[in-house]
C-alpha cells in the first residue's frame, strides 16, 4: 500500500483500542525509542522545530543581523498587495493545473498502449524513464534553455521546413509553457506506477466484460479507469504536491531572475529571493506557510474529491 | 460500475500486494481465429511505431546534447543532426578547466555528500523503520502518521529556520547541513520504504531468534537487515541521484566556490559562460550526468521496483 493509502485507512479506521491492543503496545518501549531515537532528533530538530520557528518568524521582521522584530500580521497584510506574489502564484498555478494533467494524461496513455504483454517492453520503460531521473538536474535545465533558446535545436528543426521559431525562453508568453514541457517529459516514474497498477487488475474483469460484448472502449472505461482510480488519485495527490515546489528548472532556465518579465517565476523562486536574496526571512517564512496552506488545501480537496471519483475495491 | 461488482468473485481475489510484479497471466486475448491473429498484428505493429516515436522524440535532447559536446562551437546553433564529422574533444578539455577549480573538484565534493548522505539514510531510516515494523511501543500509531505526513510536507516550511540554525552553528560553507539531516532520517519516505519491505519478512524468522535468546539490537542486525538488501539497495541508489542533482540545498549552503558541489558549480558556469562557451558547458552537463547514466544503467531493476511500491520519483 502506497503511504497515502496508508495514511487514508488511518484516518477511516479510528476505532477503540481494544485491551489486548492496549496491553501490547508500549511491550518494547525503550528498546523502540533508542531505534526511533535518530529519527525523533531529526523529527523535533529539523522538521517541527524549525516549522514551529518559521511560524514564529512569519509574524516578524527578521534580516539574520538583528534580532527579530514582532510585527503581527504585517507580512500576510504586505503578501496581499505585493504584485510581484500575485503573479508567482499565478505561474505556479498555471504550472501545475496545466503541467501535472498533461504529464499524468501522458503517462497513463503510454502505460495502457505499454501494457497487455507487449515485446521489447522493458526496453521501451527505460527509454521512457531515463528522463524522470535526470529532468531534475541542472543539466538538463541547461539544455532546455538552449534547446528552446532563439538559435536552439526546436529552432533549428523547424527552420527546415521554413518556420521561424520563437525565441520560446525569452518571449513572456512561451517562456512559463518550454518550462512545462519539461516537467511532461518527466512522465516516466507515474507512469511505472500506472503500469505496476494496470496489472494489478483481474484479467477475468475483461474476459468477463468480452463474452458481455463490451467494446475495447467500454472496457477502459468501465474496468481499467475504475480499477485504477486509486492509482491515478495516489499519482495525482504525489505529483501536485511536487510540482507546487519545483525550483530548479525555472531557476536555471531564467539565469535566476524567473524572467522573461517575471514570466516564470515561480513562488518559490519569489520565496528564494525575498529569504535569501534579500533576507527578508520573516516575509519569506510568511510565504512559506501561505505554501503550506496552499498545498494542503490542494491535497484535502483532492481527499474529499476522491470520495466521488476513487473506486477501492475492498 | 454496477455491473463490475455482479461479476463473480470479483473483490480483491487475484490481486495481489501493490507493486510486486504481478504473476497473473499476461495474455487477455485468447488467440484464436485467423482473423484475430492480423488484427493483433496491426495493433501491435501500431502500438510499436507509437512507442518508438515517442521514445526517439524523448530521447533525441540528450543525444543531441551529447553529439553537439563532441562538435566545434559554432555548429552547435545551426545542426539539428546527429552525425559527427570529426570527434572534438576541446569541449571537454577546456569545460574541465573553466571554473576556479577543475570539474574534479566539485565532483569529489559532490561525490562526499552523496557517500554521507547515503550512509546517514541507510543507518538512520533501517532502525526507524525496524521500530515501526516490529516493535510494539506506546505512541506508534501517532509517531507513525506523523511520518507519513512528513514525506508530503514541503521543504520550502523549514528552510529558513534550518538555515539560520545551521549558520548559526557555523555550518555554512560545510557539507554538514547537507548530510546531518540525513543522519537523523528526515528522509521519511526510505523510511516507509523500508517499513513496507520489513512488513513483508516472516515473523517467525524473529520468533526464532528471539527463542535463542536474542534482542531487538541481535534480530535487527542479524535477521532483518541481511533479508532487506534490496529495500537497502533502492535506498542507496535513489539517494545518490537525488543527492547527486540536489540544487538547493547547495545553493542556500555552500556559497564558497571550493565547497561547490556539481550542480552549483555547472550554475556558475551558465552565469559566467559567454555565448561561445556552449560546447564546454554541454560538455561539462555530460559529464555531471554520467554518474546518473551508470546508476540508472546497473540499478535499474531496484529503481522501477522502488517506484512501483512506493511511489517516489
Amino acid at each position: 500500500m502506497s503511504a497515502i493509502g496508508e495514511l487514508s485507512t488511518m484516518t477511516r479506521r479510528k476505532g477503540p483500542m481494544t485491551k489486548e491492543e492496549k496491553k501490547a503496545n508500549g511491550r518494547d518501549n525503550k528498546a523502540a525509542y533508542i531505534f526511533l531515537l535518530p529519527w525523533l532528533i531529526g523529527l523535533v530538530a529539523i522538521t517541527v522545530g524549525p516549522m514551529l520557528m518559521s511560524l514564529y518568524l512569519s509574524f516578524t521582521d527578521y534580516n539574520l543581523l538583528q534580532p527579530p522584530e514582532w510585527v503581527g500580521l504585517d507580512n500576510f497584510i504586505r503578501m496581499f498587495g505585493d504584485a510581484r506574489l500575485h503573479n508567482s502564484l499565478r505561474v505556479t498555478f498555471t504550472y501545475v493545473l496545466v503541467g501535472v494533467p498533461l504529464q499524468l494524461g501522458v503517462a497513463l496513455l503510454i502505460a495502457l498502449v505499454l501494457d497487455k504483454g507487449l515485446r521489447g517492453l522493458p526496453f521501451y520503460r527505460s527509454i521512457f524513464y531515463l528522463p524522470s531521473l535526470l529532468g531534475g538536474s541542472v543539466a538538463v535545465a541547461i539544455l532546455w534553455k538552449q534547446i528552446f533558446g532563439t538559435t536552439g535545436l526546436v529552432n533549428q528543426v523547424l527552420a527546415m521546413v521554413g518556420i521561424e521559431g520563437p525565441g520560446w525562453i525569452s518571449d513572456p508568453n512561451t517562456a512559463l509553457g518550454s518550462i512545462i514541457l519539461l516537467h511532461v517529459w518527466t512522465f516516466g516514474s507515474p507512469m511505472i506506477i500506472f503500469l505496476a497498477g494496470l496489472r494489478q487488475i483481474p484479467v477475468m474483469y475483461y474476459e468477463a466484460a468480452k463474452v458481455d460484448g463490451a467494446t475495447t472502449l467500454q472496457q477502459f472505461w468501465r474496468i481499467t479507469l475504475p480499477m485504477l482510480s486509486p492509482i491515478i488519485f495516489f499519482n495525482l495527490v504525489l505529483q501536485i504536491i511536487g510540482s507546487f515546489q519545483s525550483f530548479t528548472q525555472a531557476f536555471i532556465v531564467s539565469g535566476g531572475n524567473g524572467g522573461p518579465s517575471d514570466s516564470t517565476m515561480f513562488f518559490t523562486l519569489y520565496l528564494y529571493q525575498k529569504g535569501f536574496g534579500q533576507f527578508d526571512m520573516g516575509y519569506a517564512s510568511a510565504m512559506a506557510w501561505f505554501l503550506l496552506v496552499i498545498i494542503g488545501a490542494f491535497t484535502a480537496i483532492n481527499f474529499i474529491a476522491s470520495k466521488y471519483w476513487v473506486f477501492y475495491d475492498d | 460500475m454496477t455491473k463490475l461488482q455482479t461479476l463473480p468473485a470479483a473483490s480483491g481475489s487475484s490481486a495481489g500486494k501493490n507493486g510486486k510484479e504481478g504473476k497473473s497471466p499476461r495474455r487477455r486475448e485468447s488467440p484464436g481465429s485467423l482473423a484475430y491473429s492480423r488484427s493483433a498484428r496491426i495493433k501491435g505493429l501500431v502500438k510499436h511505431a507509437i512507442l518508438i516515436i515517442v521514445g526517439a522524440v524523448m530521447i533525441y535532447p540528450l543525444l543531441w546534447m551529447v553529439v553537439s559536446s563532441l562538435r566545434p562551437n559554432d555548429l552547435i546553433f545551426r545542426e539539428p543532426g546527429l552525425w559527427l564529422e570529426s570527434l572534438e574533444m576541446s569541449n571537454y578539455t577546456d569545460g574541465w578547466s573553466a571554473l576556479t577549480h577543475p570539474f574534479g573538484h566539485y565532483m569529489i565534493n559532490s561525490a562526499i555528500v552523496v557517500l554521507g548522505s547515503i550512509l546517514g539514510n541507510l543507518v538512520s531510516c533501517s532502525m526507524a523503520a525496524y521500530a515501526f515494523a516490529r516493535l510494539q511501543f506506546s505512541g506508534k500509531k501517532i509517531f507513525f502518521g506523523i511520518m507519513l505526513l512528513t514525506i508530503m510536507l514541503p521543504f520550502h516550511v523549514v528552510i529558513v529556520p534550518q538555515y539560520i540554525l545551521f549558520s548559526q552553528i557555523g555550518w555554512v560553507n560545510t557539507f554538514w547541513p547537507l548530510i546531518v539531516p540525513k543522519l537523523l532520517a528526515t528522509d521519511a519516505f526510505f523510511v516507509f520504504l523500508m517499513v513496507q519491505f520489513i512488513r513483508g519478512i516472516p515473523k517467525d524468522l524473529d520468533e526464532a531468534a528471539r527463542i535463542d535468546g536474542a534482542g531487538h539490537p541481535r534480530i535487527f542486525l542479524r535477521v532483518i537487515l541481511p533479508l532487506m538488501v534490496p529495500a537497502l539497495a533502492t535506498t542507496t541508489i535513489f539517494t545518490f541521484i537525488w543527492t547527486w542533482n540536489d540544487f538547493f540545498g547547495a545553493l542556500i549552503y555552500l556559497t564558497d566556490p571550493d565547497m561547490f558541489t556539481v550542480p552549483v558549480a555547472l550554475r556558475a558556469f551558465v552565469d559566467s559562460q559567454s555565448a561561445t562557451s556552449w560546447g564546454s558547458l554541454f560538455a561539462m552537463s555530460i559529464v555531471s550526468l554520467l554518474p546518473v547514466f551508470l546508476v540508472f544503467l546497473f540499478g535499474q531493476r531496484f529503481l522501477i521496483k522502488g517506484i512501483a511500491t512506493t511511489g517516489i520519483k
